[in-house]
């Protein structure tokens, strides 16, 4: 298992081919507490900046883009009764979407964990 | 407008240490909201209490030459099409500023005092207003009250937590105006506000802002609420946000403000017209519309925002207008949102259509408010 972050302020957990993908406790802060989450149905196949999720807190509206290209197999399903989870937990049981790789070469360009605490600092 | 350049009220170092989160709006620098969030900002204020910080509105103060109130409210009714020149002193009342085609130039609250009106006008609409009074109220003086900062105390605690500093306030009803010394700050104090709630709004000299919020803060039913609060309550409270809700394309009757023109400035009243727009108004009042603002309520979690397109079918064949204001509201606990519908559909319990990403979303014609108001009548 290994963890990669965006400059989007997402964060993929990948074991082979699939990622659960979430937003970082930075973005978390900055949004605020969510009041609705929204992903785009499993099955959904999409290029690397493509939006594969919407969170909104009660002032704006943000999309999650997807970090490389895959698919979307699952998501997280106590999001809709309780989307405040993402803010609560962001980077545990506030994850987002389950991802398939379509092209695990692209994870080279994402940053790890200390490259991307530099980046936010 | 880079950070540098932003303005600052007489609070901003109050609010950088309360942890406000600073953004740009109308070119100051305001706090969106501090450490609690936007969500448990709003519940506070519908709870307990809660301080804003509105420094940024203009204040203006306007006096008939020869020195009297009565003629600077004969003059403003040049302007507005509310009853001014019936307005007892101690008392304040909401208007607009109309153009001649009957759009709003702004939304405003209006106090007579003995010898002058008290004018609160929109941040971002303050240079206009000025420049608008000036040109045309040529018998009037128009005072900008540049170092008066302005605070707004709100919520069922918020007459306790003031009274404790100035127990007079107690007498005061919904739309009161009056001089109250707090802490030996001379304020001009009215009994009403932007949230639904009970509340004041408290001008004050610059000099004496922080102080004053140092000592309201100091009541333990008090938070400092922020600019992203102050917003989704109104919208719960049904109150329009100018530019967003109203604005110059949209008229006080289309905007469902026809309350606030009484009667004796619509047709066959002692003072009728004599606005700009006031043909186009006084007709709307007695013909009707073709659209009109009204509350909506989408169905499920999903906020439906400003901007969004309305129709009468999922189809999408049947537009009926747009939304204008939109957010999750925290005591409604679900989406709310205001919009301009087509008239035959803006009945309350009306189903519509909302588009959102593409998607058909059904909603309802709510009446507003969504939140009864609390005010003290």
């Amino acid at each position: 298992m290994t963890l990669y972050f965006t400059k989007e302020h997402e964060w993929l957990r990948v074991e082979g081919e699939t990622a659960i993908v979430g937003i970082t406790k930075h973005a978390a802060e900055e949004l605020g507490e969510l009041v609705f989450v929204e992903t785009r149905d499993a099955g959904t196949v999409v290029q690397a900046g493509e939006s594969i999720a919407v969170v909104e807190s009660v002032k704006a509206a943000s999309d999650i883009y997807a970090p490389v290209d895959g698919e979307v197999l699952d998501n997280n399903p106590q999001l809709s009764d309780d989307p405040a989870r993402v803010s609560s937990d962001p980077e545990g049981e506030g994850w987002i979407v389950k991802f398939r790789l379509s092209n695990p070469d692209q994870l080279e360009s994402l940053m790890d964990a200390d490259a991307y605490a530099a980046f936010i600092a | 407008m880079s950070a540098d350049t932003l303005l600052h009220t007489p609070l901003f170092t109050l609010h950088e240490e309360a942890g406000g989160k600073m953004v740009p709006f109308a070119g100051y620098a305001m706090p969106l909201n501090y450490a609690d969030g936007i969500m448990a900002e709003h519940r506070h204020v519908r709870e307990h209490a809660g301080l804003f910080d509105v420094s940024h509105m203009g204040q203006v103060r306007l006096r008939g030459r020869s020195g009297d109130g009565e003629a600077a409210a004969h003059a403003l009714e040049r302007l507005v099409p509310a009853d001014i020149v019936a307005l007892k002193t101690g008392r304040q009342r909401y208007t607009q500023f109309t153009n001649e085609k009957g759009g709003i130039l702004d939304d405003l609250m209006v106090a007579r005092m003995g010898d002058s009106l008290l004018l609160v006008v929109n941040a971002a609409c303050k240079d206009a207003d000025i420049a608008h009074l000036q040109d045309e109220l040529a018998d009037c003086l128009v005072e900008v009250l540049e170092d008066r900062a302005l605070l707004a105390l709100q919520g069922p605690e918020a007459e306790d937590a003031l009274a404790a500093l100035a127990p007079a306030v107690r007498d005061m009803k919904f739309m009161d105006v009056r001089d109250v010394d707090v802490d030996g700050a001379l304020c001009t104090i009215s009994r009403s506000g932007y949230t639904g709630e009970d509340g004041f709004e408290i001008s004050l000299p610059a000099m004496d802002a922080s102080r004053v919020a140092r000592k309201l803060l100091e009541q333990p039913a008090v938070k400092l609420i922020g600019l992203g609060a102050r917003d989704s309550l109104r919208l719960e409270a049904g109150m329009c946000l100018y530019g967003s809700d109203i604005d110059e394309t949209t008229t006080p009757v289309e905007a469902a403000l026809e309350w606030s023109i009484q009667k004796s400035r619509r047709r066959g009243g002692a003072r009728e017209g004599g606005f700009p727009g006031a043909v186009v108004i006084l007709a709307q009042l007695e013909e009707g519309v073709s659209r009109r603002r009204v509350g909506l309520l989408p169905e499920g979690r999903a906020p439906v925002r400003g901007g969004a397109p309305l129709y009468a079918d999922v189809e999408f064949a049947t537009p009926l207008g747009k939304v204008t204001s939109g957010a999750f509201g925290p005591t409604v606990e679900a989406p709310v949102a205001m919009a301009y519908v087509a008239t035959d559909y803006a009945a309350p319990q009306t189903p519509i259509v909302a588009e959102l990403r593409g998607r058909a979303v059904p909603a309802t014609v709510h009446v507003l408010p969504f939140v009864p108001a609390r005010f003290k009548r």
